[in-house]
């Protein structure tokens, strides 16, 4: 069923989005304390060039190396029962022990929570962290669960009728953020 | 892609790319099997009804252990525990455990076309597990799976399958998995178990009773189990079959170095199959196991989602 949107206005550009990853790397290694214990955890998608750009950054700043894993929320979703087709299955990839180490969830957009809830049951699958933390390029509201960002970019009024899209290079070859409003 | 068929009866009607999707979605649930929590909630408050109308210990296991890891209830019904013996036609048989209200159906039977007869009656996807001498689609994946992890790829490698080929849905299954990607196919054993008919199968299969010659250049030996209860069958001793056709290190030799060794279990050590060659390097046959998991798990995801209708096109 086809959506009739339209563009509504850009939120971010290209230098926007390299500023706010680079305010959003330092503040993990300033409240982490050196980001010693720390490991990012891209979901699919688009979290995960979020957390390489990110552990590009402190690495930079700082010298520390930070384990990257990936997440794939898919089998972890709470709406596979509504769906007739089940969607396609990612691979999850997090080849370092998680026991002990402080994870920072890295995602686009912060909306339901729902996403998160998922995602924090999937990792748990992988052993006990010491913290669990959360990492948004955007904090657009409307949450459904009790969730909360620990690090976001930033925080954007919206609609229920409006959609936040982030284009990142990596996936979409070109790097902005939209906001997108569904034509009724 | 999504799948495109909503029961999985055999894997003959299936396309390259039909097979190829199974196999990349059983890798998430490969990377599972290595966590150190194995269970998911994603099939909660879903029932998966094993109906197994022929003995079966691994591939019942199998199916159990995939539906209990995601998180999915079974219903088990073992024709020797069931009111089969009492004279129950099948159709009443499934009828009854349909109205239970499963999910999915995992059947295993001894007559051919079986499942395919359930999964005309009723209105949820049918998973056939082994039907009489048909076809077993799931150890045709898992088989296909193991190859591909090992060697990176499937395409155009020579596989040679040792045993009893005419009973063998197992090797009918690998034929049609393997020959969607160019497989060159070489089948061996006693004629008598050799028919001709079996060239059909797919383009370039070659019959080959004379083991030297099937496994040169072999990439890939699939050594069938034996069921000892056809061998006494008049025209071939159990020691002759043994000298003539049994794994041994000698012969794992002569295919090309490194050749991969599969076993679908459960295999008999010293008649088809040496146990030095069953224990070593070159064996699949544990991989295999764990692999049969994570293809069956990857199924039960894929094909407990689906409403009744909304699967397109298929093999039902």
């Amino acid at each position: 069923m086809p959506m009739q949107t339209r563009e509504k206005n850009q939120l971010m550009t290209y230098e926007e989005i390299e500023r706010t990853l680079q305010r959003l790397a330092h503040e993990i290694v300033e409240k982490t304390n050196g980001a010693g214990k720390v490991a990012l955890i891209g979901i699919r998608r688009r979290g995960v060039p979020l957390a390489r750009r990110i552990a590009r950054m402190i690495e930079a700043s700082s010298g520390v190396k930070l384990p990257i894993g990936i997440l794939d929320i898919t089998l972890y979703r709470d709406d596979l029962s509504l769906v007739a087709d089940h969607p396609i299955v990612q691979s999850t990839d997090i080849n370092f022990p998680v026991d002990d180490k402080i994870l920072i969830l890295v995602d686009d957009v912060l909306y339901t929570g729902r996403t998160v809830r998922a995602a924090l049951n999937g990792l748990f699958d992988h052993g006990r962290p010491r913290a669990i933390q959360l990492c948004v390029l955007i904090d657009r509201g409307h949450r459904e669960l009790p969730i909360e960002a620990t690090y976001a970019g930033r925080k954007v009024q919206t609609t229920d009728l409006e959609i936040i899209e982030v284009r990142l290079s990596e996936i979409d070859h070109e790097e902005r953020v939209m906001l997108i409003e569904r034509v009724p | 892609m999504t799948l495109r068929f909503r029961h999985l009866l055999a894997l003959e009607p299936l396309l390259r790319e039909d097979i190829a999707f199974l196999l990349d979605q059983s890798k998430p649930f490969q990377e599972i099997q290595r966590n150190p929590l194995k269970k998911l909630a994603t099939l909660r408050g879903k029932t998966v009804a094993l109906l197994f109308f022929e003995s079966s210990t691994r591939t019942r296991i199998s199916f159990s252990t995939a539906a209990a890891r995601l998180g999915a209830d079974t219903m088990n019904l073992q024709a020797e525990a069931s009111s089969v013996k009492k004279g129950e036609s099948l159709l009443d048989t499934v009828r009854t455990l349909d109205a239970m209200k499963p999910d999915v159906i995992v059947m295993r039977h001894s007559a051919s076309g079986a499942p395919q007869f359930v999964a005309e009656r009723l209105k949820i996807p049918v998973i056939n597990a082994g039907d009489g001498v048909h076809e077993h689609p799931t150890q045709g994946l898992l088989d296909a799976l193991t190859i591909r992890d090992r060697i990176g790829h499937l395409d155009g490698l020579n596989v040679t399958i040792i045993g009893d080929i005419q009973h063998s849905r197992v090797a009918r299954s690998d034929i049609y998995a393997l020959a969607r990607f160019g497989c060159r196919i070489t089948l061996c054993g006693p004629a008598m178990w050799l028919p001709r008919e079996c060239e059909q199968m797919a383009p370039g299969i070659r019959l080959v009773p004379r083991i030297e010659e099937a496994l040169r250049d072999a990439q890939v030996l699939i050594v069938l189990r034996v069921q000892t209860e056809r061998l006494l069958e008049p025209g071939l001793p159990l020691d002759e079959y043994i000298r003539l056709y049994q794994m041994t290190p000698g012969r794992l030799a002569q295919a090309q170095p490194g050749a991969l060794l599969l076993h679908p279990g459960p295999m008999i050590r010293g008649l088809e199959i040496d146990p030095a060659v069953a224990d070593g390097p070159q064996s699949c046959i544990l991989e295999q196991v764990t692999n049969g998991v994570a293809v069956r798990m990857a199924l039960l995801y894929l094909m407990a989602g689906g409403t009744p209708g909304s699967g397109g096109p298929g093999t039902d």
